[in-house]
C-alpha cells in the first residue's frame, strides 16, 4: 500500500467514526458541537506552523503561513473558550 | 523528535478529539470533553513545534499570540444571540487557512523539488474546498449580521452559471495539476472564491441552520483534504470528524424541514416562486386576539404550561424576560416546560443556549419528540416568536408548501396563546392555520414586552 492509500483507508475510517460518535451528541448541545467543531478544525494550524516554520522558507512564503497560523489560532482560541462559556451556561434545576 | 514519536503524539491528539466531541453526548460531560480536546491541540501544537521540519519559531509565536488574543476577546465578547455570526466567521476562517497552507505547501515543495501531480492534484482539492469555504461563509455571516440582504437572491440561468464556472474551474485544476503552476492555482482558486459566493447568496435567511451546518462540514473537508496533501494523518482524521459532524447537522436540519439538501442549495422558500402564500379560507373564518391581562390569567390558573420559543424570541433578547415570566410561574405552582423545534433559530441547538444564557435548567427543555404527546395534556400553550414549526397544516393541508414538515402539536394544548409583532406570516410565506383554532388566540407585541408584561400582571394578581 501507498502512503496516500493508507490515508483513505485512515479517512474512511474516521468518516465513521465521526458519524457515529456525532450521532450521540444531544441535539441540545448542538451549537457547542459546532463551535467545538471550529476548534478542533483550527487543527490546520499543524499545516499553517509547517510552512511558516520551513528552514528555507523566503519571505513571501512566511508571510503567507503566518497569516495562516493567525487565522488558525483565532479559531482554536475562540472556539475553545466560547464552547467553555455556552457549556458553564448550561445547568440542572437546583 | 523521531517520526514515531510525532506520529503517536498526533495518534493521542485525535483520540483526545474523538473524546472530547463524545463528551457533548450530555451537558454533564460535555465540560469535561472540551477539556480534552484542548489537551489534544496543545499536544499537537507543541509536538508539531518540535519536529526536525520545523526550524523558524519566531513568527509562528507572534501568530498564535496575535491570533489567540483575537480569538479569546471574541470568545469573551459575542452575544450569545450572535453564535450564528461567530460560527459562520470561524468556518470561513479555515477555509482561507486552507487556502494559504495549499499555497505556502506549493511554494516549500516546488523550492524543495518535491512537486509531483498527486501532491498537486491534494493542493488543488485542498485549495479549492478552502476557498468555496471562505467565502461561502463570509457571505453567510453577511447575511446573520444583516450586512448582506437575507432575502434569496437569484437570477435566471444561475445554476447553469455555476456549472459553468465549476467545470472551469475544474479545468484549471487540470491544468495546474499537469504543470501549469501558479498562474493555473491562482485562476482555480480565483473561481472557487466566486463559487463560494454564488452558491451561498441565493439562499434565504431561514435556511441558514442547513447552511451554517453545511459550510461546518465544507470547513472539514478543507482540513481533511489539507492533510492528504502534508500527509499528515491528524488532520486527515479531524478533518473527517469535522466534515461528518456538519453532514449530520445539515442532515438534521433539512429533515426537520422536510426538505432535501439539494432543494436548499438551488432554492426553495421565500423566492416567490413556489411560495405563493395560501391564504384559501381565510375569509369567513376569524382571528381572535387578546390582551396581556388575558393571557397572565390564563397562565396563572394553569396546571401545565408548555413555552415554544423561535427565532423571534432571539431577535427580541426575550431570553431573560422569558426566564423571570418561568419564575413567576413556578411561583404560582404551574409546571413549565420548553418545547424546541430542531430549526428554531438561526442554527442547530441557537434556542438551547440562549435558554441556558438565562439560567433556565436544561431539564425543563425538551426537543420535538419528547415533548409532543405533552401538548394534549397541557392547559396552555405560549409561542413566543415561532411561526411555521407550529403551523397544522403541515399535517392535514397537502397543498401547503410546508406539508409533511414535523411540528409541535402546539394545536392539541387547551389554550394557545402566539406571542406576533403582525399578522405577517412566517418565512415560508404560509398562513399559520393554528391562528383560526377556537383554542388560539394572538397576542400582539414585541416578544420581550409581552413577556415582561405578562410577569407585571401575574405579580399584580
Amino acid at each position: 500500500m501507498t502512503a496516500i492509500v493508507v490515508s483513505l483507508y485512515i479517512f474512511v475510517l474516521a468518516c465513521f467514526i465521526g458519524y457515529q460518535v456525532i450521532w450521540g451528541v444531544t441535539p441540545a448541545l448542538h451549537t457547542p458541537l459546532m463551535s467545538l467543531t471550529n476548534a478542533i478544525s483550527g487543527i490546520i494550524i499543524v499545516g499553517a506552523m509547517l510552512v511558516t516554520g520551513f528552514h528555507e522558507a523566503d519571505g513571501l512564503t512566511r508571510g503567507i503561513g503566518f497569516v495562516a497560523v493567525v487565522l488558525a489560532s483565532i479559531n482554536i482560541f475562540g472556539g475553545f473558550l466560547v464552547t467553555q462559556r455556552m457549556l458553564a451556561m448550561f445547568k440542572k434545576k437546583t | 523528535m523521531g517520526a514515531n514519536t510525532l506520529a503517536v503524539a498526533y495518534l493521542v491528539a485525535a483520540v483526545l478529539f474523538i473524546l472530547g466531541l463524545k463528551g457533548l453526548a450530555s451537558p454533564r460531560t460535555a465540560r469535561a470533553g472540551n477539556l480534552y480536546a484542548m489537551a489534544g491541540m496543545t499536544l499537537a501544537a507543541l509536538v508539531t513545534l518540535a519536529s526536525p521540519q520545523v526550524s523558524d519559531y519566531g513568527w509562528i509565536v507572534a501568530g498564535v499570540a496575535i491570533g489567540g488574543g483575537i480569538g479569546a476577546l471574541l470568545a469573551r465578547r459575542v452575544k450569545m444571540t450572535d453564535m450564528p455570526q461567530l460560527v459562520a466567521i470561524l468556518h470561513s476562517f479555515v477555509g482561507l487557512a486552507a487556502v494559504l497552507v495549499a499555497l505556502g505547501t506549493y511554494f516549500t515543495h516546488r523550492d524543495a523539488g518535491a512537486l509531483n501531480a498527486l501532491l498537486l492534484s491534494e493542493l488543488g482539492i485542498g485549495s479549492f474546498i478552502g476557498a468555496i469555504t471562505f467565502t461561502g461563509s463570509v457571505i453567510a455571516f453577511g447575511k446573520l449580521q444583516g450586512l448582506v440582504g437575507s432575502a434569496p437572491l437569484r437570477f435566471a440561468g444561475q445554476h447553469w452559471v455555476n456549472l459553468a464556472l465549476a467545470l472551469l474551474m475544474v479545468g484549471f485544476a487540470g491544468q495546474f495539476v499537469l504543470g501549469g503552476g501558479l498562474p493555473a492555482f491562482a485562476a482555480m482558486t480565483a473561481l472557487a472564491l466566486l463559487l463560494g459566493v454564488l452558491l451561498i447568496l441565493p439562499i434565504g435567511g431561514a435556511d441558514m441552520p442547513v447552511v451554517v451546518s453545511m459550510l461546518n462540514s465544507y470547513s472539514g473537508w478543507a482540513a481533511a483534504a489539507t492533510g492528504f496533501t502534508l500527509h499528515n494523518e491528524l488532520l486527515i482524521i479531524t478533518g473527517a470528524l469535522v466534515g461528518a459532524s456538519g453532514a449530520i447537522l445539515s442532515y438534521i436540519m433539512c429533515r426537520a424541514m422536510n426538505r432535501s439538501i439539494l432543494s436548499v442549495i438551488f432554492g426553495g422558500f421565500g423566492t416567490g416562486e413556489e411560495a405563493t402564500p395560501v391564504s384559501g379560507g381565510v375569509e369567513g373564518r376569524s382571528v381572535k386576539s387578546a390582551a396581556v391581562e388575558d393571557a397572565a390569567f390564563m397562565l396563572e390558573n394553569a396546571g401545565k404550561v408548555i413555552i415554544v420559543p423561535g427565532y423571534g424570541l432571539a431577535v427580541a433578547q426575550a431570553q431573560h424576560a422569558t426566564a423571570e415570566l418561568v419564575d413567576a410561574l413556578e411561583k404560582k405552582g404551574v409546571e413549565v416546560k420548553f418545547a424546541i423545534h430542531p430549526v428554531a433559530g438561526r442554527m442547530p441547538g441557537h434556542m438551547n443556549v440562549l435558554l441556558a444564557e438565562a439560567d433556565i435548567p436544561y431539564d425543563k427543555v425538551f426537543e420535538m419528540e419528547e415533548i409532543n404527546p405533552d401538548f394534549a395534556t397541557c392547559d396552555v400553550a405560549l409561542v413566543l416568536g415561532a411561526n411555521d414549526v407550529t403551523n397544522p397544516a403541515a399535517k392535514t393541508d397537502r397543498a401547503s408548501p410546508i406539508y409533511g414538515m414535523p411540528i409541535l402539536d402546539v394545536h392539541r394544548a387547551r389554550q394557545i396563546f402566539f406571542v406576533k409583532r403582525s399578522m405577517k406570516p412566517g418565512y415560508a410565506g404560509v398562513d399559520n392555520a393554528l391562528f383560526y383554532q377556537d383554542n388560539c388566540a394572538l397576542v400582539f407585541g414585541d416578544a420581550k414586552k409581552v413577556v415582561e408584561g405578562l410577569t407585571q400582571a401575574l405579580g399584580h394578581s
